[in-house]
């Protein structure tokens, strides 16, 4: 009974996430548009300058799996930041008063930043053929599973972050400040195979940096050589998979904490 | 019935006691109303009722439940309209109703019913495809009123329902609010600063710096002034007060060069005065007493005072800009 109540309430937030998100079609066209620009302009940049013979792989190709990625990361961050708005606007106060768990809050939220991205990283996944990527329909359970829990780590990432801030402007300043270098060493601009010891450390605490490693594995094997793929790649596809569901669960837990503290 | 019970309440913010040692009761079917200037704890007082806040001291009961120990079952009891805006302005007005159906968990077949039922009785049910955004504060002001009755509350908490509306509009309100109570025995615990809506309320409690000052029906507590009210403008005010003291034995209030009096009764006092009187007096008027009396006459102070005005109208401003 206190299931379903909790499961109900997380449902309504997660539908007024996704109402939100669909009426708001300038976020949607820019979030779709700026990957695109991301492929687009790195891509032809740097095609020229790197020698294709390197990975056996054509740069946009190598690019494509960490633009999903970064797409997923900023939609699944974005999304939370609603948190700090509906506080901003009184709209959690209505939240905070009904007679619900703090935990259902928190679910739902986080589901509902996870839906989104998803389904924003599905959409970009649509472009493969014409990069002319070859994907084997076997690939796309895997493919979305990994979209799924990258989004998830970084929604909770996001709402522990929303929880433990005080105004909206620190939150977003708080927000350029990861998102630059998430982005920028996650491996999907270059390998990390090949970088000096701190960027290693940083790429090893940095979530992102598993899922563009695990999506490149799974959207690129039948481009590219066994061989080729391992120069490029960290880790085997389950320990990326292993290190997201760990850092998930943890983060989801803080995240739950601190908004239960707060609130 | 008592649906709320309130015992030795006491707020404190890191030094400043914002709620001082209150205790009260609310009958049910009744507009209880709290009547109070700015920063005197009208939204402390209510924020703890709903287990927004929690107290320092004291016990709560609403509907029976105790505020600490029975959080989800008090706040299933309760409607609550914010003195902030709390609407989702970018989903429609339907669409902010149904999220608060489910949040407090009502059933799909009596959401349907409730919707209709409190859409029209705000008069808003022809605009419930509508965005919120698109409303005017008024609008959003009723729409609240119905999401907080949708889930059946057996107590309805209004913050301060009419602050920043323009005043047709707010009698305007009043008209639903009146109507909730006749029609739905609806009991109804509302804060105000408007002497003028602190009349609707059965009984009142006026507050100052935490603290109840008055606790009575609007008629008593007008009453307790002690009769009339005389109004006397004079260019020697401190003259003319200190003629009162000695000759009449009265105690009168000086508001901007104004001498106040309260007087049993008025009619056959202001022949005696005139005849005695020896400062100058240019205006004299009599009226009987209205709660801004009874609030200078509790606290020496008027509600509203010159320093009050700016900072009520940056509240109004700022509470404009968000919505
Ligand atoms: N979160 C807080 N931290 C510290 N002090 C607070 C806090 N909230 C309110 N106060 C203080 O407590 C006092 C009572 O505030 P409250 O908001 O209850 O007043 P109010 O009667 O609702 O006033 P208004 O008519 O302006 O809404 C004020 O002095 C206010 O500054
Ligand atoms: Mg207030």
């Amino acid at each position: 009974m206190e299931f379903r109540k909790t499961l109900e309430a997380a449902g309504a937030i997660w539908q007024r996430e996704f109402i939100r998100y669909w009426r708001d079609k300038t976020r949607i066209i820019s979030t779709i548009v700026q990957p695109l620009m991301f492929l687009i302009i790195f891509g032809t940049g740097l095609k020229s300058t790197l020698a294709r013979g390197n990975f056996g792989l054509d740069f946009v190709q190598f690019m494509f799996p960490g633009i999903i990625a970064m797409s997923i990361m900023s939609v699944s961050f974005f999304s939370t930041i609603s948190t700090v708005w509906d506080r901003e606007f009184g709209f959690l106060k209505e939240i905070l008063v009904a007679p619900i768990s703090r935990v259902s809050i928190t679910v739902g939220k986080i589901l509902g930043a996870v839906t989104i991205a998803s389904i924003q990283g599905f959409l970009l996944l649509l472009l493969a053929p014409i990069l002319k990527i070859r994907l084997h329909p076997l690939s796309f359970p895997y493919l979305i599973s990994f979209m799924i829990l990258v989004a998830f780590s970084l929604a909770s990432l996001g709402l522990l972050i929303a929880s433990l801030m005080k105004t909206t402007e620190s939150f977003g300043l708080m927000m350029q400040l990861l998102i630059f270098p998430m982005f920028f060493i996650s491996g999907a601009f270059f390998p990390l195979t090949n970088v000096p010891w701190w960027m290693k450390w940083l790429a090893a605490i940095n979530p992102l940096s598993y899922g563009v490693d695990a999506l490149r594995q799974i959207l690129l094997q039948r481009q590219a050589t066994g061989k080729a793929l391992s120069l490029v790649s960290l880790h085997p596809v389950a320990i990326n998979a292993l290190f997201l569901l760990v850092f998930s669960v943890i983060i989801v837990m803080l995240a739950a904490l601190a908004f239960n503290k707060k609130n | 019935m008592e649906v709320i019970k309130v015992k030795n309440l006491v707020k404190k913010y890191n030094g400043l006691t914002a709620v001082d040692h209150i205790s009260f009761s609310v009958e049910k079917g009744e507009i209880f109303g709290f009547l109070g200037p700015n920063g005197a704890g009208k939204t402390t007082t209510i924020n703890i009722l709903s287990t927004l806040l929690a107290p320092t001291e004291g016990e709560v009961y609403v509907n029976g439940f105790n505020i600490l120990t029975q959080k989800d079952r008090v706040r299933k009891s309760i409607g609550l309209v914010f003195q902030d805006p709390s609407l989702d302005d970018r989903l429609t007005a339907e669409e902010n109703l149904y999220f608060h159906a489910k949040l407090y968990h009502v059933p799909h077949d009596d959401y349907q019913k409730r919707k209709e039922e409190v859409l029209r009785l705000v008069e808003l049910w022809e605009r419930r495809k509508d965005i919120v955004k698109t409303f005017s504060g008024g609008m959003k002001r009723r729409l609240e009123i119905a999401r907080g009755l949708i889930h059946h509350p057996a107590v309805l908490f209004l913050d301060e329902p009419t602050l920043g509306l323009d005043p047709q509009t707010r009698s305007h309100l009043w008209e639903y609010i009146l109507k909730l109570k006749a029609e739905k025995q609806m009991t109804i615990f509302m804060t105000t600063h408007y002497m003028n809506e602190a009349e609707y309320c059965d009984r009142l409690i006026i507050i100052d710096y935490g603290k109840i000052v008055g606790f009575d029906t609007p008629a008593n507590l007008k009453k307790a002034v002690g009769g009339d009210i005389i109004i006397l403008e004079s260019p020697q005010p401190q003259q003319l007060k200190q003629e009162l003291a000695q000759k009449y034995a009265l105690e009168a209030k000086e508001e901007n060069g104004t001498i106040i009096v309260e007087i049993g009764n008025g009619k056959t006092f202001l022949p005696r005065l005139f005849e005695e009187l020896q400062t100058r007096v240019t205006s004299v008027s009599l009226r009987e007493p209205t709660l801004d009396d009874v609030f200078l006459h509790l606290t020496g102070r008027k509600i509203r005072d010159e320093e009050a005005t700016p900072l009520d109208w940056m509240r109004q401003h700022h509470f404009r800009r968000r919505r």
